[in-house]
């Protein structure tokens, strides 16, 4: 008998798999079909959902309450909507603390009124302990269209643009669940991107955040999107020192590594600098990077290739098996 | 001279590109004038993971070398027969907890994975980073038969041998050992004699070296004549590696070589390898794909057969049919096969389906491959 296995829902290879052949033949419709970040339907509307079961609550850098809520504004923003409005569903364990579930409301409403959005419908659920752990969030967003993804248009020669250093929310989480016993100064980097909005009328062509499956398994599938192949340089991708040091002991691959307040961006050749000056002077992308352009001369059609440190080719595949369940 | 600033990163210096093309093209100016590539075996997995991640491979495919990966994976080599004996423990007894680490969960046999195993009640397969979680695992519960299912060779090897001491030390009732414990010299001894493979020389495993030094190698270059470096794990390493072999093969002076002298000794780590000799005994073990090699694999004494999870719970440790008959991992462990030629890779062998352990391991050739090779063959 077949049955659910976590990677199923890791983001890599089964869960497409999963979406392309379970749920878009049994939904099918012409707003679903394009498996975007966010749905974009008539009269100039986005809306995405996301459900957040992340283990531990509390972690360094954030917690289910930041990370609910920007993760929502964050699939807008990458589908060129301004976030509006929000649902917001709870799924709690009996015997919750009542001081925990309001530290969570309290970041969820810190962050609904930083990233300007309004908390405008919801539900509460409780369940017997055991049944879930400690608490899950649904949050479901709204937003007015102010830029259109074009991934058609993206041609070789143009700029791959990532917003920060890499890899901070999973090793964050990876190290706060303390199954290594080793502790590290890195902290998650949750946190919302509203401020690449303007960007879509700068010649900003593609956008994705980069949560689960890392950098890698986002430029693998946006190689996959596009029919040229992809190549960034190792060199130029932004890795923080704390950790450098915290993969080079765990033997972790920090492209793999998922963020939660970073994006990938695709900028036509000819902005790309202007772009990323503009992302430079902004204190959450302080460390942007161009890191590489689509080829046509390197790499085959719809391959994600790393140019090493050492000079080398690699291929960048998307993330396969589970690093970790329950990130985010 | 003012000493050099040591760089501000760990390794960066081990990775710098201007360092692999410096040494890159000291190979090639020894290869230059050879009739054919020279052909080198890196024996051990993590190897094969430096010359795929930093992109090698080809670049030293250019400067006249070709790399052949060994056996050099613990998951890779261990047969089916240890999963599946596992696997009828844990279906037909209630409150077994097997401890063993992530790879092998997924190794697929005749009886499926660990993974896809429903254990009977109470009993679970729980995956651990180190011996010593399973120990722990055995402490908090003491309902339940704790058995760590280890497989590694002479690098985890000290560890496992350690954490059953200490279970011993502690008079723990309920934990034991299934041990897939392989060394590494027996090994290419049966490579070498089986005469198969063309190996022009070998980069020997260096953290298997910290453990067992440079001496146990000595055979290699003395019996067959054939040259070997240790090296370490940084491109510039494995490249310095072969750099040594490939002036050995030239000058015909086969000798072990250690270029991984900031952690490699001449005699090992004596503590460690004390260690597993008062713990551990020698015998006639069966690879995958190598087969049946005479000393190649270590297991409890019978002093300490209380901790001994074969000898506890009488497990059958016996050839049984192998799953995927044109799975042909045994001659990729050989150096035989690259994944590529295998007709499953890449079409019904995939890290999402794997058929074979070596799509399996982070230290399989053929997950190395999928992964890392641009052009490989997809789907």
């Amino acid at each position: 008998m077949k049955k659910v296995s976590l990677e199923m829902g890791s983001g890599g290879r089964l869960m497409q798999e999963f979406i392309n052949e379970k749920l878009l033949p049994l939904f099918k419709n012409p707003y679903l079909k394009v498996l975007h970040d966010s749905a974009l339907l008539p009269d100039s509307l986005a809306l995405t959902t996301d459900s957040y079961t992340v283990d531990p609550i509390f972690f360094p850098g954030g917690d289910i309450g930041t990370l609910s809520v920007n993760g929502t504004v964050n699939d807008l923003v990458v589908s060129g909507a301004r976030p509006e409005y929000l649902s917001l569903a709870l799924i709690i364990e009996e015997g919750l603390e009542m001081e925990i579930l309001e530290k969570i409301l309290a970041s969820i409403k810190r962050t609904a009124s930083r990233n300007r959005v309004k908390i405008v419908t919801g539900d509460t659920k409780v369940v017997p302990r055991g049944q879930a752990d400690k608490i899950y969030i649904n949050t479901a967003g709204i937003g007015h269209l102010v830029g259109r993804p074009r991934p058609e248009k993206i041609k070789p020669g143009d700029r791959l643009l990532v917003t920060g250093p890499v890899g901070e929310h999973g090793l964050a989480i990876m190290l706060a669940r303390n199954n290594f016993r080793m502790s590290s100064r890195v902290r998650s980097d949750c946190g919302p991107l509203l401020f690449l909005l303007p960007l879509w009328k700068k010649g900003v062509l593609w956008m994705r955040d980069i949560t689960r499956g890392g950098l890698a398994t986002v430029l693998s599938e946006l190689a996959g999107k596009i029919g040229f192949p992809v190549l960034v340089e190792e060199e130029a991708i932004p890795v923080s020192r704390a950790l450098k040091g915290a993969i080079e002991i765990l033997g972790i691959d920090p492209l793999y590594l998922a963020c939660e307040g970073r994006a990938l961006i695709v900028v036509k050749e000819s902005e790309a600098k202007r772009v990323l000056n503009i992302l430079k002077k902004q204190a959450p992308s302080r460390q942007a990077a161009i890191i590489g352009e689509v080829q046509d001369r390197i790499g085959r059609k719809g391959e994600a290739l790393l140019r090493t440190s050492s000079g080398g080719l690699r291929l960048l595949e998307p993330l396969t098996s589970e690093l970790l369940p329950r990130i985010c | 001279m003012t000493p050099r600033k040591p760089s501000k990163e760990p390794f960066s210096d081990w990775r710098s590109g201007s360092t692999v093309k410096g040494i890159l093209e000291a190979i090639r100016r020894e290869t230059r004038g050879l009739d054919r590539p020279l052909r080198i075996m890196e024996v051990c997995g993590t190897h094969t993971m430096t010359l795929y991640r930093s992109g090698l491979k080809p670049l030293l495919r250019e400067a006249g070398v070709v790399m052949i990966s060994g056996p050099g994976c613990p998951v890779c080599i261990t047969p089916d027969y240890y999963h599946e004996a596992i696997i009828d423990l844990v279906t037909s007894n209630n409150n077994i907890l097997i401890a063993t680490f992530g790879d092998l969960t997924r190794v697929p046999t005749a009886r499926g994975s660990l993974q896809t195993t429903v254990p009977s009640a109470g009993s679970e397969i729980r995956i651990v980073y180190s011996p010593e979680e399973a120990l722990e695992l055995a402490q908090k519960n003491p309902g339940k038969e704790v058995i760590f299912f280890g497989a590694g060779f002479e690098t985890t090897i000290p560890a496992i041998a350690f954490t059953v001491k200490r279970a011993a030390s502690e008079n723990l009732k309920n934990f034991s050992l299934l041990a897939a414990l392989w060394l590494i010299p027996p090994a290419l001894k049966a490579i070498l004699q089986s005469g198969q493979v063309a190996i022009d020389g070998f980069i020997y495993p260096g953290h298997v070296s910290v453990i067992i030094g440079q001496q146990a190698y000595r055979f290699v270059a003395e019996e067959f004549r054939t040259p070997g470096a240790i090296a370490g794990f940084e491109p510039a390493d494995v490249l310095l590696g072969i750099l040594s072999v490939v002036r050995q093969i030239k000058q015909g002076r086969p000798e072990v070589a250690n270029e991984y002298r900031r952690v490699v000794q001449v005699e090992g780590n004596p503590v460690a390898l004390a260690l597993m000799a008062e713990m551990l005994e020698p015998y006639h073990a069966d690879w995958r794909g190598l087969g049946h090699i005479k000393n190649s694999g270590l297991r409890l004494k019978p002093c300490w057969q209380a901790l001994d999870a074969v000898r506890k719970f009488d497990l059958a440790l016996q050839p049984g049919k192998s799953l995927q008959s044109s799975c042909r991992c045994g001659e990729v462990l050989k150096g035989l096969l690259e994944p590529v030629d295998c007709p499953l890779f890449g079409r019904v062998c995939n890290p999402d389906h794997p058929l074979g352990p070596c799509m399996v391991s982070y230290e399989g050739a053929c997950l190395i491959e999928y992964k890392y090779s641009s052009g490989a063959k997809k789907k």
